[in-house]
């Protein structure tokens, strides 16, 4: 991403200059605005709503907004009746174990890419920036194929292992990395340090705000993962919170929006939460993987 | 000698760091892409699963069939739509949305960029489970609220005309966030000296963002433009989800990753589902090359 080299360098003196000098923004602006808000969340409060909403709501010809009676029986049949319990851990276990293993294999990769110039970081580094165009479908056949070789379809394995470390990740944590001044680092080589006590002793303390940047992009992205699990994992038991919703909403209980709706704000409330805490880590680090470098 | 031996030293630290990621960069990316295209070749079904070798090779047949094929033209048609509509669509709304950020809001500003980027982060699958509610003719709420104007709204997911743009208009609403998140942050390193400049010699409001802005973020537009091409191109929850995995009516919603998908673990036809996600890759690959050949050299 070379072609994208803009400066990111920004003053808070700057930033103040440009505002005053583009003035305060028209009243028509904020009205366009908020309208283009309640597109974007009124969807959510739909969803919400409607998790709470009874049978006799759904088949009502015109619609209400709030439910005429609250319930929580979608929830109750969300998780008795259905398995959603299963689900919503086997999620969080999958998305936690590939976060953690993403965090220290993307930053270790990311620092040996960015701070030693070791024969070969160059086509590496090429290799990993060209692998973020190939598309998901692309790989789907051969890894089943290797699976279940392997005897791993179905298994936790196959959907955890193979998202230990990717191309996205390492390319964050390098950017991350060129940050750290290259004379920090030759103080400590004089001092007789190796590679890995720099790495772990004084590089990762100071990544601290990047570690939790791919972290939480990394859970997210797990979290959300649909297609590679839609196909490896063919054991109910097994599933994902994504796989049993669109498994769901396509097959019998196609129309029981109740149900749909409380599994929806299941796999959505969780992520809502983090971002909402973490927002700024997150689209700083969207930004930076697109400008700098 | 010492250099020889730093070099060395750091080729071991290099590569033992490098490693995880190498291996599995290796193993499940780079010897699946080959994989695959070697499998594309071949007959391969769920019998030959267990052993690789008994599938037959039977040359450029599976590509030859693939063009044959009306539903994988089908499929390629409806994905060639979603971009071509899609991926304006998100790139000018987001362009405008962080213009409109970047006037003088103030402190609402941080308030519109998490509201706005808020779906990029939430599940696409909860979304369009959600919005097939909302689209549903009888208890969806946009029928209702067209109900209220005297508009009866059609059954968009069940008439092939709405399905794409019903789809489309999911995509777009999901990705603006994304897109108006790097053009925010590619606007505030326009030096503000530039507007002054241009105000002074007599531009006004739509010509600074023809002459200024435009040009100053050529390679964050670049950079969306490919990005969001890429990832449109490989649309598949969405119509997963909104249409069920044959695609709706008249196969409206069927891109070419629900076509992939089908092919290959629903029909188990392993090596035609390889030759079509072959042809996609090169597809990316090759509008990739002509994006940056084309967005670059105009500067």
């Amino acid at each position: 991403m070379t072609v994208l080299d803009v400066g990111t360098v920004r003053t808070k003196a700057r930033r103040r200059t440009s505002r005053d000098i583009k003035g305060r923004a028209p009243w028509w602006l904020f009205v366009l605005l908020f309208g283009g808000m309640l597109l974007m969340v009124g969807p959510f409060v739909w969803m919400l709503l409607g998790a709470f909403k009874t049978n006799a709501d759904f088949v009502r010809t015109t619609p209400t907004l709030l439910p005429e009676r609250w319930t929580l029986d979608n929830f109750s049949r969300l998780f008795s009746k259905q398995d959603f319990l299963r689900y919503l851990l086997n999620s969080a276990g999958i998305a936690v174990v590939v976060t953690f293993a993403n965090v220290l294999f993307c930053s270790m990769a990311g620092y040996a890419l960015a701070k030693l110039r070791f024969a070969g970081h160059r086509p590496l580094m090429g290799l990993t920036l060209a692998t973020l165009m190939v598309p998901g479908s692309v790989t789907l056949v051969p890894l089943f194929v290797l699976m279940s070789k392997l005897g791993l379809v179905n298994s936790y394995a196959a959907v955890t292992v193979p998202f230990f470390a990717g191309a996205f990740g390492v390319f964050l944590m390098r950017q991350f990395m060129f940050s750290i001044p290259d004379d920090l680092l030759d103080a400590a080589r004089i001092d007789g340090a190796g590679e890995w006590r720099i790495f772990l002793r004084i590089v990762m303390p100071l990544l601290k705000p990047a570690l939790a940047a791919l972290a939480v992009f990394q859970f997210l992205a797990t979290w959300n993962n649909f297609l590679w699990p839609l196909v490896a994992l063919t054991d109910q038991s097994k599933y994902t919170l994504p796989v049993a919703l669109a498994t769901f909403s396509i097959g019998q209980n196609k129309a029981d929006y109740g149900l749909l709706m409380a599994g929806s704000l299941v796999l959505v409330v969780p992520v809502i939460v983090l971002f909402l805490a973490l927002q700024r880590h997150f689209t700083q680090s969207i930004a930076m993987t697109g400008l700098k470098g | 000698m010492t250099s020889l031996a730093a070099r060395r030293r750091a080729n071991i630290a290099g590569w033992g760091m490098s490693a995880p990621f190498a291996a599995i960069l290796a193993v499940f990316l780079l010897l699946p892409i080959l994989a695959s295209l070697a499998i594309s070749f071949t007959s391969f079904s769920i019998g030959n699963i267990q052993d690789w070798t008994s599938a037959q090779f039977v040359g450029f047949d599976n590509y030859t069939k693939l063009f044959g094929d009306d539903t994988f033209v089908r499929s390629l048609r409806n994905t060639a739509y979603f971009v071509l509509v899609g991926m304006p669509c998100t790139i000018v709304i987001g362009l405008l949305l962080a213009v409109a950020l970047n006037q003088g809001i103030g402190k609402l500003r941080a308030f519109f960029r998490v509201g706005f980027y808020l779906p990029v982060v939430t599940s696409i699958v909860a979304i369009a489970v959600v919005w097939r509610y909302m689209l549903d003719p009888d208890v969806g709420i946009l029928n209702a609220a067209l109900a209220q104007v005297g508009i009866t709204g059609p059954d968009w997911l069940g008439n092939p005309n709405t399905t794409m743009p019903s789809i489309i208009a999911l995509g777009v609403w999901r990705n603006i966030g994304n897109a108006m998140v790097i053009f925010l942050a590619a606007l505030q390193t326009v030096d503000p000296h530039l507007y002054e400049a241009a105000r002074v010699d007599g531009a006004k409001g739509r010509q600074l963002f023809r002459h200024v802005t435009v040009p100053m973020l050529r390679p964050a537009i670049l950079f969306v433009t490919v990005i969001t091409t890429i990832g449109y191109l490989q649309v598949f929850e969405e119509p997963f989800v909104m249409t069920g995995p044959t695609g709706g009516p008249d196969q409206s919603g069927l891109t070419t990753s629900l076509f992939v998908y089908q092919q290959g673990f629903r029909f188990f036809n392993l090596g035609y589902a390889s030759a079509a996600a072959y042809t996609l890759f090169m597809f990316i690959v090759v509008l990739a090359i002509i994006q940056f050949r084309f967005l670059r050299t105009r500067s």
